[in-house]
Parts: structure tokens; C-alpha cells; sequence
């Protein structure tokens, strides 16, 4: 018995707008929502919308054997949500009937797993939560930024919690192995790792229209016959692609989605099943133990990082962005959160790349800037800006660890002070439940002093809680002293 | 095969770019091997290479008949022109030019420059053209820019050989659309005339079949290249120095666009301070730049270096973080190249030839200033951008050679000839 697992990425970034170096300091908008708007709402309409038709019509049709599983970026989820809502609905109808599975991965499809540790756990907490509050599910496996993983970032994604991993099957990793098996980290073994099946999934996702293709026109029958007479050992195929495969790169009257409705039916001859990634991790145990020492992604030939950080200008770039991210993550300003966010995406990196300038393929054809340098000077300015933003919050001349210590007390004193407003609060009710006499309290007293509420009743009961009373203003005062301090300096 | 070659301009006596290119193409085409050419060009100066082909000198191409002897040939030519090929020469005269303005050996003489009556010198380097190509034979003609057109035209009427000229630049990028009618119909003659057309960008291209009036398909692109530049250049070690210098060199003339880059230079200034501008050339335009850097209150920082020859251009290059060329029409233009050699990163203009070959060079539309202004200061303010563009430059600028061009050339020739 063999298994397919399907899984698909959206992702799109918030394309900046022309910014130009006199716009440093004066606008602090970066957007350009035009493209943003343009772009989501036809890939949606031309893809995004049909394939979910599609997917919802084979669970249907199929008895919820027909599964799949989604990543989704945050930053595509706002986006989505902004421009196109029909989308986000049709998504949560594909989530209700149980045969879809969400993926965990970094809010905003970012680099954070190579750069930043802390930054990366911040972001898969943010996406979880995000994927819950749409879909209300906790995702359980990890899938990184266009399948970026090596050893050290097994290390993470098992220390969150998750049970197995989504990368690319880069030959150089496998060797003579086979992506049809699960394998696991030498790091942490209980991470299992499913491996993406590069041709069969690109056989698909760039292949499928091409008619100098040799094995062109693909049909169903023939894509589950090469699966099937796969050697009987190799139990799970994983086909890993875009979901813009479906309607955009493979357009609608190539017959891609006949295709793929047409997949079941000829599985379900061959004794094939459809399984999620946790499925697969559940049901399947890892044959060999696969290290990966450098980092490996699906981009490229070369199946590595060169597409995001080949390049002095991709590097120099990365390394600025996250030079100030300790700095980012103490500050609680939303807009810089979400500046932050959107300033990470991968693709903003992809657009500097000189791979291949000269034929100028894949690259290229995705970048909104007619060259690396545009982009980079793009990126750059808008950077600048941000790095301006950050540091009028927090000045540059206090070291980020006074900074953390400063704002470290102030957060735990603010705790404090709700913990014993609380308790304070509990108390009170107490005496006026207190019916005996022992202890009264005027209710109009506290009606007409409501500020002085959490300390005057703390005051008349002294004899009950006098520590925490006294601790009480004490802390508060220590407080505003502490939060003058970091504004003056 | 025999090629003969009429150019006006030739190393090391230069005026412009046609010089450099004319000598760049003979010798691409001689690296491909078995080719004999000769070039004429109005005036040698006797010190010009002549590795890669044999220099004739149209003022010594006798076009009346005098009776002179060898050791005096010898003693008035002798430095550029073998006696031997002056009496071969004499033996062709066609017609009686005694009416002409010759001298004592029965030349006309020739500026070699661009005088104000250059019409005449043109009509009478066509004269000399007659000579020439009834003493030295060849397969093909190949005149060199408009100057040399009707030169060309008169050879291939003699000859009967193909004849194929090298669009260097179009009287529409020299005056943006202010086209002198004289030029244009010598230039369109010469077209017409001509077997093939060779440009040297695409943009040219374009302009030869739209405004020319040519069949497409007889038209072809040949981009420049760039000569590898000496070591003694190369050495050269950038001057100490506080600020970033960002450099305009060339003619101040309408054609390089040299208001763009002041007012560039002013949007910059208004942001940063710690950098300088140059504008190194001479030209018509100089004094309105001048005001209008004053205009503009900037003049402190912009500074004005007059004409630069020879090693000076390559010092300057040296001692500039970005170079600049806003051109409003450059048929090609040669010195984005030389200064990527240098390891200066290059801002260049959409609308300049060199564009369709160089990838590693920044481009704008050159009316664009806000682009051109955050291009210099990108390069100036982020030190990856300045690296990326310098090492990338010059690996990129190295791999255009001659070589390759003159390959391109040969397969035209011998298209034409099997025709």
C-alpha cells in the first residue's frame, strides 16, 4: 500500500513602493497597495478560488479520502483577508470538512530560521496563533520558508514541539536514498522528515503543459501508474508545490484541474491512498537516520540558500535587517511590529539576486525592479527608515542588555502591581460579603474615590494583608521612576 | 580576405569615441585570423598601430600626377606612407584634380579633425577614396561612420565590391532631433548604398530603420567592446580623501545630458553632506552648467575640471566612488566601460547603447532625477552596493572584447560576398 501526500504553499509579500532616499525619515508607509491588491486579487481569481472549488468538489466526491494539507504565510493571510475575504471563507469550508490540514511555518515567510532563533520561535508562535484564530487548528507539522532546513533548525522546530518537518529532497543531501521513505534528524530522531519528491512534484507544478516534454500530455492514469510501480518499499510519495500550480503557472485550459480530479478515482484502483503531513508522521517510521550540515531549500538548481543570501547585497542587506531585532522585539509599537513583519519576507532578498543576470530566468521574472541593484536600493532606503523608527524608540546609546533590564523591571513590576490589584480586589469583596460587622465598608466611599481604590481599602485592612499593602505603592512609585529613566536617556 | 576600411579618427590622435571603436573593430576582426585589411583615415601622424592593419593616409594619396623622385617621397611621407605605395597610388589617378588645392606631391591635405568645412573635406576625402581603391584591391569596403559614407559609396562604384557601413551614431542622437538636412542625407545616402548596415546598439538599430527609412533585415547590431586597459592605469592609486566623489566625464554638450546630473547632484546634496561632484569635460553647454550649479547653491561641492586627456581621465576615475553617464541618446558609448575597468561602479542612462549589454551597472531613465539621485546615494551610502557593482563590474567588463565583435563582422562580410 502506497500514500500520496499533497501539500501546497501560498505565500505573497507586501511588494514596497518606489522609496526613494529623501523619503528617509519624512514617510513611513512602505507599501505599494496597488501591486499588493492587483496582484492577490488575480492570482486568487484565477487560481486561489477555482483550486479550492476544485479541492472542496474531490473531498466531496470522494468520501473525505481526498486529503491535503496548506501553508499558508501570514503575510499572505492579511492580505487574503484585505482583498480577498471569499478566499478566507472558502478556506475555513475546506477546514470544516476534516480533510485539510494547516501547516505551522513563520508568520511572515522570512529568513528568521538562519538569522535569529529567537525571532524564528517568535514568528511560528505568531502563525499558529493566527491559523487557530482562522481555522482553529494547532498545526503539529513544521514546514520552514521555501523548505529552508539543516540540522540546526531540526534542533528548533522539535524543541517547539512539533513532531516532523517538510523540506526539500535535494539530491546532494540523499545521495542514492530515495525521498519515498521518512527519515529523521540525527540532532533530535523523534523529528521525522518528509522529503518533497522533486520530479514527480515538478512533473506537475513546470512540466505539465509543456509539450516538449517527453511525457507530454500527463494524464491522471499515467501519474499514478509511475507511483504505483514505484518499488514496493517505497510507501509515501510527497508532492510539495505553489498552489498558483493550479490556474497560474499551469493555466486553467491546460486541463490542470481535470487532472488532478481526475487523480482519485484512478488512486483508489492502485490502492493508493491520500494522507496529511501528521498522518504520514503518525503512521510511518523513519528508515535512516539524514543529516544535513548546510542549509537546503526547494529554490534553484542548486537546491541551497543562494537564491536569498548568494550575493554581497543580499547578505548585507539580512544582516542589517536583523541587527536590530533584539532591539525590535522589546518595542511594543504595532506598526513597527508589523513594518517588522513585512520587512522580512524572503522575497524582498530573492529580488537582489544576480544568479543568473545574464539569461535572466526565475528570478527575474518575479522581481517588480528591473535589476538586483533597484532592489537592493529599494530595500535599503525603506530600511533605513525603519532603523530610524526603531532607534527614536529606543535610543541607540543605551546597550541593548540595560535596555532589557530597565524594560524587564518594568514589566515585572507591572505584573505585580495587576497581581496585587487583583488580590486586593479579592479581598475587598470579602469584607463586603462580610456581614458581621467587624469590617465595614462604605460602599459610597468607594464610589466617589475610585482611583484611590486600590489603596485605601488595603489601608483600612491592614491588620489583614499589611506586607502587600505596603508593597503595593512602593512598587508603583519604583515604576514611573524607572519608566522616567528610559525616557530621559 | 581583403577589407578596406575608411575611418576618420584612429589611436592615438582621438577627438571621441570613433577612434577607439574604429581601431577596436580592425583589430577583432584580425584576432579571428586571416584577415587583410587597410584603413584609410585622413591624416596618420606616422605613430599610429599598425599591427592589425595597414594605415593609409588620404593626404598622401597623390590625385594629380607629379614628377618626384624617391629620396624625396622618402623624406616627405616616408614616416607614414611607403615611397613604393605613393607611386603605386600615382599610377591610378582617374582624372585631372590638378584644379584642386594639392601640393607639391600632388595631395590634398586634410585636417584629420572637424573643421568648418568639413562638407569639402568630406567631398575631397571621397576623391581621394577613388585612388585608393582602384591601386589597392580588397572584397569588401567598410566605411566607418557618416563622414566616410561617400568615400564608401565611390569606392564600391569603382570596385563593384560590397560595401557596408558602421553606424556609429546618427545625426538624431548628436542634436536630439534637431537634424541638419545636409548630414542626414549624406548619412541616408550612405544607407542606401550600402550592401549592409552595422550599428552598434540596438537603439541605433532602431533609429536607421525608423528614421532612415532601411529594410530591417539589412541592418544588423554589432556592439562595441572595450580594449583591456594598461597596467600603468590600473596602478593607479586613489588620491586620499575625505568625501565621495561622484563624476560626470565627458563633452558637456545637450547629448550627455549634463543638467540631469547637477540636478542629481542637488537632490543629493540636500540630504548629505559629505560629497563631492565633478563634472570633467569641455562643451558647449559648460557655462549654463555652471550657473545652474550656482543657481542651485550647490557649487561648493560641484566643481568643474575642464577638458581631461590622456592619463588624467584615468586618475580621475581613480579618485571617483561612482561614475555617471545621463546621456539623452549615446548610440553606444565606450567610457561606463572603461570606468567599470577602473573598478568605479556606473549609473548609466536607459536610453545609451551600453545599456542592452551591461547587467552589473545601474540604470535609469536619464529625465528621471529622483532615480539617478537615489542610485548615487545608494552607492555612496550602502558599502554592499559599491562592492557588489565594482567586483561584479569589472568581471562583467572583461568578457566584452573585440574579439567577439569582429567575428560578428566577419560573418557579415562573408555573407555579403557569397551573395
Amino acid at each position: 500500500m502506497k500514500a500520496i501526500c499533497f501539500y501546497f504553499q501560498i505565500h505573497q509579500p507586501f511588494r514596497l513602493k518606489t522609496y526613494r532616499f529623501f523619503d528617509i525619515g519624512n514617510d513611513h508607509y512602505y507599501y505599494d497597495d496597488f501591486s499588493n491588491d492587483d496582484i492577490i486579487t488575480r492570482i486568487a481569481q484565477r487560481s486561489y478560488l477555482p483550486a479550492n472549488q476544485m479541492l472542496l468538489d474531490m473531498i466531496k466526491a470522494n468520501g473525505k479520502k481526498f486529503k491535503v494539507a496548506f501553508s499558508i504565510s501570514g503575510t499572505a493571510l492579511e492580505q487574503l483577508e484585505q482583498y480577498v475575504p471569499e478566499f478566507i471563507d472558502s478556506m475555513k469550508e475546506l477546514a470544516e470538512t476534516g480533510c485539510v490540514e494547516f501547516l505551522s511555518e513563520t508568520y511572515a515567510h522570512s529568513l528568521a530560521s538562519l538569522e535569529d532563533p529567537d525571532e524564528f520561535v517568535q514568528q511560528v508562535k505568531d502563525h499558529d496563533k493566527k491559523i487557530y484564530e482562522l481555522f482553529g487548528q494547532h498545526p503539529k507539522v513544521f514546514r520552514n520558508t521555501e523548505l529552508i532546513y539543516d540540522d540546526d533548525i531540526s534542533a528548533m522546530v522539535a524543541s517547539m514541539g512539533f513532531k516532523g518537518v517538510i523540506t526539500e529532497g535535494a539530491k546532494h543531501i540523499l545521495g542514492w536514498k530515495s525521498p519515498n521513505y521518512i527519515y529523521n534528524s540525527p540532532v533530535v530522531p523523534k523529528l521525522k522528515m518528509l522529503l518533497k519528491n522533486s520530479k514527480l512534484s515538478d512533473d506537475i507544478a513546470f512540466r505539465f503543459s509543456n509539450p516538449s516534454w517527453a511525457s507530454y500530455p500527463l494524464t491522471a492514469d499515467k501519474f499514478i501508474n509511475w507511483i504505483a510501480e514505484l518499488p514496493q518499499e517505497e510507501q509515501i510519495v510527497n508532492l510539495f508545490m505553489n498552489y498558483e500550480t493550479f490556474g497560474e503557472l499551469q493555466p486553467r485550459e491546460s486541463g490542470i484541474f481535470e487532472f488532478m480530479k481526475a487523480l482519485p478515482r484512478f488512486a483508489a484502483e492502485k490502492d493508493i491512498q491520500f494522507w496529511t503531513p501528521s498522518e504520514v508522521v503518525a503512521k510511518m517510521k523513519p528508515v535512516d537516520q539524514l543529516s544535513v550540515m548546510h542549509p537546503i531549500s526547494w529554490a534553484d538548481e542548486e537546491r541551497d540558500t543562494s537564491a536569498w543570501l548568494g550575493n554581497t547585497l543580499q547578505q548585507e542587506a539580512v544582516h542589517k535587517l536583523y541587527s536590530i531585532g533584539e532591539r525590535v522585539r522589546l518595542c511594543n509599537d504595532r506598526r513597527i511590529k508589523q513594518d517588522w513583519y513585512y520587512l522580512q519576507a524572503s522575497d524582498h532578498f530573492f529580488y537582489m539576486s544576480t544568479k543568473h543576470s545574464s539569461d535572466g530566468t526565475i528570478h527575474s521574472l518575479y522581481s517588480p525592479y528591473d535589476s538586483p541593484y533597484m532592489a537592493f536600493t529599494n530595500y535599503m532606503n525603506v530600511l533605513s527608515d525603519f532603523m530610524i523608527r526603531v532607534a527614536e524608540q529606543y535610543p541607540e546609546n543605551i546597550d541593548n542588555e540595560e535596555l532589557n533590564s530597565l524594560l524587564l523591571t518594568i514589566r515585572n513590576q507591572e505584573n505585580e502591581i495587576n497581581e496585587l490589584n487583583h488580590e486586593v480586589e479579592m479581598m475587598r469583596n470579602n469584607i463586603v460579603k462580610d456581614t458581621t460587622g467587624d469590617f465595614p465598608v462604605k460602599e459610597e466611599a468607594d464610589a466617589e474615590e475610585p482611583a484611590k481604590v486600590e489603596k485605601k481599602p488595603a489601608e483600612k485592612k491592614t491588620a489583614v494583608k499589611k506586607p502587600a499593602a505596603k508593597k503595593a505603592p512602593a512598587k508603583a512609585e519604583k515604576k514611573t521612576a524607572a519608566k522616567k529613566t528610559v525616557e530621559k536617556k | 580576405m581583403k577589407a578596406l576600411m575608411f575611418g576618420w579618427e584612429f589611436p592615438p590622435h582621438i577627438l571621441g569615441g570613433l577612434g577607439t571603436a574604429s581601431y577596436g573593430i580592425t583589430k577583432g576582426i584580425a584576432q579571428n585570423g586571416d584577415m587583410d585589411i587597410t584603413m584609410v583615415i585622413p591624416k596618420p601622424w606616422g605613430d599610429e598601430p599598425t599591427e592589425y592593419a595597414k594605415i593609409v593616409g588620404a593626404n598622401c594619396v597623390p590625385v594629380a600626377w607629379r614628377d618626384v623622385n624617391w629620396d624625396y617621397v622618402q623624406g616627405r611621407i616616408g614616416n607614414v606612407m611607403d615611397p613604393q605605395l605613393y607611386y603605386d597610388l600615382r599610377d591610378h589617378i582617374y582624372s585631372d584634380f590638378n584644379y584642386m588645392n594639392t601640393n607639391d606631391l600632388g595631395c590634398i591635405e586634410f585636417s584629420g579633425r572637424y573643421p568648418d568645412n568639413l562638407l569639402e573635406e568630406i567631398n575631397n576625402y571621397s576623391i581621394v577614396a577613388g585612388v585608393v581603391a582602384r591601386t589597392i584591391p580588397c572584397d569588401v569596403i567598410h566605411a566607418h561612420d557618416w563622414l566616410t559614407y561617400p568615400a564608401g559609396i565611390h569606392a564600391k562604384q569603382v570596385t563593384g565590391k560590397p560595401l557596408v557601413i558602421h553606424v556609429h551614431a546618427t545625426d538624431f542622437d548628436r542634436s536630439r532631433g534637431h537634424v541638419n538636412p545636409t548630414v542626414y542625407n549624406i548619412e541616408r545616402d550612405g544607407m542606401i548604398h550600402a550592401d549592409h548596415i552595422i550599428t552598434v546598439s540596438n537603439l541605433t538599430r532602431r533609429t536607421v530603420i525608423e528614421h532612415y527609412g532601411m529594410p530591417p533585415e539589412k541592418v544588423t547590431t554589432v556592439h562595441n567592446a572595450v580594449e583591456p586597459l594598461s597596467q600603468e592605469y590600473l596602478d593607479i592609486k586613489p588620491p586620499h580623501k575625505h568625501d565621495k566623489v561622484v563624476t560626470f566625464l565627458g563633452r558637456i554638450t545637450m547629448q550627455k545630458g549634463p543638467e540631469y546630473f547637477v540636478e542629481a547632484a542637488a537632490q543629493v546634496l540636500h540630504k548629505m553632506s559629505d560629497v563631492q561632484f565633478v563634472m570633467a569635460g569641455n562643451g558647449d553647454m559648460m557655462e549654463k552648467m555652471i550657473n545652474l550649479a550656482a543657481k542651485r547653491d550647490i557649487a561648493d561641492r560641484f566643481h568643474f575640471t575642464g577638458f581631461l586627456r590622456g592619463k588624467q581621465v584615468y586618475e580621475m576615475l581613480a579618485a571617483s566612488d561612482v561614475y555617471v553617464m545621463p546621456s539623452v541618446s549615446e548610440p553606444f558609448g565606450i567610457s561606463p566601460l572603461e570606468a567599470m575597468q577602473m573598478g568605479v561602479p556606473s549609473i548609466i542612462s536607459k536610453q545609451s547603447g551600453c545599456a542592452e549589454i551591461l547587467n552589473n551597472v545601474i540604470k535609469v531613465d536619464y529625465w528621471d532625477t529622483n532615480a539617478l539621485a537615489d542610485a548615487m546615494h545608494s552607492i555612496i551610502k550602502y558599502p554592499a552596493m559599491y562592492n557588489q557593482l565594482r567586483e561584479h563590474g569589472r568581471e562583467e567588463v572583461s568578457k566584452i572584447v573585440w574579439k567577439k565583435a569582429g567575428a560578428k563582422i566577419i560573418d557579415i562580410y562573408k555573407s555579403l560576398i557569397n551573395k
